[in-house]
């Protein structure tokens, strides 16, 4: 066991785990923060996407003693931020969810996108996208929710 | 007597010619050794360049590969404008700076998948010929403008290059396996192939 200091949705937070345990289980399991979700398991569907230092994670797959002091940021938190906020707001207004289990995952996915490409293509959407899966099969409403997303923002100068 | 005197001139070159072909015989086999050596040493380079834990990521394609079978890696990853996957799915969304072995997830740093001019397989993801490869990797317009040394340089101490001997372990817990040669012997390999001048083998 080891004692992890993290820094999560700018919280800090301190855990005292085995350092082979995947983020997702401290979240989840230490921290009892539910949004980000179990999937598969093996990083192969993108329900447990959160941000570490920016980057999208798969967070099943990565020990917490892999984080060091990158900033986490959780489906939580991610509506702090002007990008977040926007696709969070585009999901409603779009009903892009059915299940929605997956749709943490998407969110994550969806904002490292657009932070990265204010105004994405198909194929943008398809290649950054392709890696979260969903079995409701929304995908057409995920995708109008970006461009709508992106839309909003690129009006709003953000 | 002049004639005595053609006579030892005559005689000198033919000796003096006598020498230097032999010599030059000489220079020709050391040659052909050198070259022969140097063509050896650059199979045993290959074998290593064509395992799959360097040429997964030497593709032709959009996408890197994974494990033994070489089979196209899982999530729908993409290669990306840089090599690194793409905003959502980057490399680094898995790969961290080492090993996971508790989730069997292989890292290094900069974890990312070698340039489309550095490729050695075809686009049906087929390791190139062994003639192809020494040719991608020699020339120096398709190798980040590395000479012999620096190739040398690169195959010692490149920490992606390296990670091929410290690979981590698999998902299901048993370790990935290791290139034909430990990296000491890849790396000398490397050097007398360097020394003989980087030959390759002819052929497409």
């Amino acid at each position: 066991m080891a004692t992890y200091q993290l820094n999560i949705n700018g919280q800090r937070k301190e855990v005292n785990v085995d350092p082979s345990t995947p983020l997702l289980w401290v979240l989840r399991e230490d921290l009892k923060m539910t949004g980000t979700k179990f999937g598969c398991g093996i990083s192969a569907c993108g329900a447990c996407t959160v941000h570490v230092g920016g980057v999208a994670t798969r967070s099943c797959i990565v020990p917490v003693s892999h984080v060091g002091d990158r900033p986490i940021v959780t489906i939580e938190g991610i509506g702090q931020d002007s990008v977040g906020r926007a696709v969070q707001d585009s999901w409603v207004e779009t009903d892009v969810v059915q299940c929605g289990y997956c749709q943490s995952g998407q969110i994550m996915a969806a904002v490292a996108l657009l932070k990265h490409t204010p105004k994405p293509t198909d194929q943008n959407i398809d290649e950054s996208m392709g890696g979260n899966i969903c079995r409701c099969a929304t995908y057409p409403r995920i995708r109008e929710a970006i461009k709508n997303a992106a839309a909003e923002l690129t009006k709003g100068g953000a | 007597m002049p004639g005595i005197r053609v006579g030892l001139v005559v005689a000198a070159v033919v000796a003096v010619a006598l020498v230097a072909g032999a010599f030059a015989r000489t220079a020709e086999v050391v040659d052909s050794n050198s070259m022969a050596q140097g063509l050896a040493a650059w199979d045993q380079v290959y074998s290593v360049l064509t395992h799959p834990r360097c040429i997964n990521c030497h593709t032709a394609t959009n996408y890197p590969q994974q494990g033994d079978d070489r089979h196209r890696h899982i999530a729908n990853v993409v290669r990306g404008p840089d090599g690194k996957g793409v905003p959502g799915l980057n490399c680094a969304s898995c790969h961290q700076e080492t090993n996971a072995d508790s989730t069997g997830v292989p890292g290094g740093h900069n974890w990312h998948l070698a340039p489309l001019e550095m490729r050695w397989q075809d686009t049906n993801d087929r390791p190139l010929s062994s003639a192809a490869v020494c040719k991608q990797i020699t020339d120096r317009s398709r190798n980040h403008n590395l000479n012999g040394p620096g190739l040398l340089k690169h195959h010692e101490e490149e920490p992606l290059v390296k990670w091929a001997w410290n690979p981590g372990i698999r998902p299901d817990g048993t370790a990935r396996t290791l290139p034909p040669m430990t990296h000491e012997q890849f790396v000398a390999a490397t050097k007398r192939w360097v020394e003989t001048g980087t030959p390759c083998p002819s052929g497409k």
